[in-house]
């Protein structure tokens, strides 16, 4: 249970990816917040990004 | 008809900028309809549905924007599009202005902020599994905003948080707070004592705002995502969360939101209920106990929380139809003054899942005929309950919480329908949600009571509001526009249903009213 007690007890720091006004709303809050430039990966096919992710090393 | 489209190639924003610009453009002189969309596969089909799909708008890839305009005339469509694509580049050279760095990549942001212990996720769908599951593998937590991902990619997404003792909340995760700090779609709530795991986003947010006014704050509210007590997914993340609010030090009791559990699941939940040393209060609306546990179960959101609140002020309680039965008494002596209802039938138009859920479970006990989530259909006197978050409703357009439209519209056809006499609403505030959605709500039932009483009907409004005074919207000042606009407000989502229900079938008074305090 590690890795939830550190999250319940530390302050929140996020990485945000997608709609942009979660990060804005998190900064707002006074939260550490670094929002993602995301866009689709171009030509790329969903399935086989979710399966590269799946195969990538561990931290 | 001029419709006309552009293509922006490799032009990406994310859908809110997107459903905003297209706000922006449909107000302009001439314009009918406006959609601003990605070219996936999804927007192509629901453009073509729509009426919307050209020669141009078919050629886009899924990474380039699509602007399309229906006009009076031509000139008016190409103004429009120039003002569209005006809006979008502006907006790109503000942020490229800002100097803000901004990684295109998790791993470039990890080394921006290292110490992140949160990635939030709100991509569409299909992609959402590879930025959740590089997430997980870097040892991060995961909030999943998105939506439509398939099922299978929530079991391989919480298999692997499962494996490294990580949150993965959602898919289709709208609440959670963490920390005292709320993410997504929330209330503004204090910091407490209550840990909450809830499957929902309004579940939870109606069990935050009840604990709010009763004085109480949350330490954690956990969203899961509606499925996580599938056969499938197997309660991985409730279990989990309840794991660890049980060892949170400041937790001191616990309550669990969700729709039924699938049995295999009940079996493990109640087992892992049975191991928190703390008060803890379950509600999965239309489940009951599966046998003598130390956890108290409850039939409804706001009694969760009244429970709970009770449990940890040593207080007794226990559940009653209505709060004050005295004022509800009074109040629907004061409507049945005004003469019979022409039509009896409620309609109950819900921006909240789990408030839409739970008012059907309440009213198909109370009367017969109730259908939910079925627009046509049913015979005689029925009662019709919609969830207008479901993706029926969403596809392509904001939530409800946000774009009030759909619901405008159904309320302005009950006006000249002849069989509704009720209408049953909820109103949720909060961060993410309209600015001000109790205005352009009044302003729709005013015209519908007036579209009904020119065909010598009566049509009444019965709502109840989740938020609190933190919010930005404001609860009084939403509270007295509904007041004002002739809407009746009862405290809960439960006791709404229950005070429309007393509109249409006044015989249960006796069993509602004099119910033992």
């Amino acid at each position: 249970m590690t890795e939830q007690k550190v999250l319940f007890a530390d302050p929140l720091r996020v990485i945000n990816i997608g709609l942009e006004l979660f990060a804005e709303d998190l900064k707002a809050a006074g939260v550490e917040v670094v929002h993602v430039n995301w866009r689709p990966p171009s030509g790329a096919n969903p399935r086989l990004a979710a399966l590269l992710a799946s195969l990538e090393d561990d931290e | 008809m001029p419709t006309k489209s552009e293509v922006l190639p490799s032009f990406y924003q994310d859908s809110v900028v997107l459903m905003q610009i297209a706000g922006q453009i449909r107000t302009r002189p001439g314009v009918r309809q406006a959609a601003v969309f990605m070219g996936t596969p999804a927007n192509h089909a629901l453009l073509g549905d729509a009426g919307l799909a050209t020669q141009e708008s078919l050629k886009a890839r899924p990474e380039d924007l699509i602007l399309t305009v229906d006009a009076e005339t031509d000139a008016e469509a190409a103004s429009a599009l120039a003002a569209a694509r005006e809006l979008l580049v502006a907006r790109r050279q503000a942020v490229e202005r800002s100097g803000a760095l901004r990684p295109r990549t998790l791993d470039s942001a990890l080394r921006m902020l290292p110490g992140a212990n949160l990635v939030a996720i709100s991509v569409p769908g299909p992609y959402a599994k590879a930025e959740a599951m590089r997430a997980l593998k870097r040892g991060r937590h995961v909030f999943l905003f998105s939506d439509n991902v398939p099922v299978q990619d929530e079991v391989d997404l919480k298999q692997e948080a499962w494996k490294r003792r990580l949150l993965c909340m959602g898919p289709d995760c709208g609440t959670a707070y963490l920390n005292g700090t709320g993410i997504g779609f929330y209330n503004v709530v204090p910091k407490g004592r209550i840990g909450c795991v809830a499957a929902s986003g309004t579940g939870l947010q109606a069990v935050a705002s009840r604990l709010a006014a009763l004085g109480e704050g949350l330490s954690h509210g956990i969203g899961v995502g509606g499925r996580d007590l599938s056969a499938e997914v197997g309660g991985t993340m409730t279990l989990l969360a309840l794991e660890a609010l049980a060892l949170d030090p400041a937790t001191d009791a616990v309550v669990l939101i969700s729709k039924p559990p699938h049995h295999d699941v009940m079996l493990r939940l109640d087992a892992a209920l049975q191991r928190i040393p703390k008060p803890t209060v379950v509600c999965c609306l239309g489940a009951t106990s599966p046998g003598q546990g130390r956890a108290r179960w409850v039939g409804e959101l706001d009694a969760a929380a009244d429970a709970v609140v009770a449990a940890v002020r040593g207080q007794d309680w226990s559940p009653r139809p209505f709060s004050d039965p005295d004022d509800v008494r009074r109040r629907i002596g004061r409507l049945r003054e005004l003469g019979p209802m022409a039509a009896s039938g409620i309609l109950g138009l819900f921006t909240g899942g789990t408030l839409a859920h739970e008012a059907h479970l309440i009213l198909k006990d109370l009367l017969k005929g109730v259908i939910f989530n079925r627009r046509s259909g049913g015979e005689g006197i029925c009662h019709r309950l919609l969830d207008l978050g479901a993706d029926e409703y969403t596809v392509g357009r904001p939530h409800p919480m946000i774009d009030p439209q759909v619901r405008i519209d159904l309320i302005r056809e009950a006006g000249r329908s002849p069989h509704v006499g009720v209408l049953l609403l909820d109103l949720v505030l909060g961060r993410g949600a309209h600015p001000n959605p109790a205005a352009p709500l009044v302003a729709a039932i005013q015209q519908a009571r007036q579209t009904a009483e020119a065909g010598g009907r009566r049509l009444a409004a019965v709502a109840s509001v989740v938020g609190t005074t933190l919010d930005p919207q404001g609860l009084s000042a939403q509270r007295t526009q509904l007041r004002d606009g002739g809407v009746e407000i009862l405290p809960t989502n439960g006791e709404a249903a229950r005070f429309a229900a007393l509109i249409v079938k006044p015989d249960l008074g006796l069993s509602l009213l004099e119910a033992r305090r």
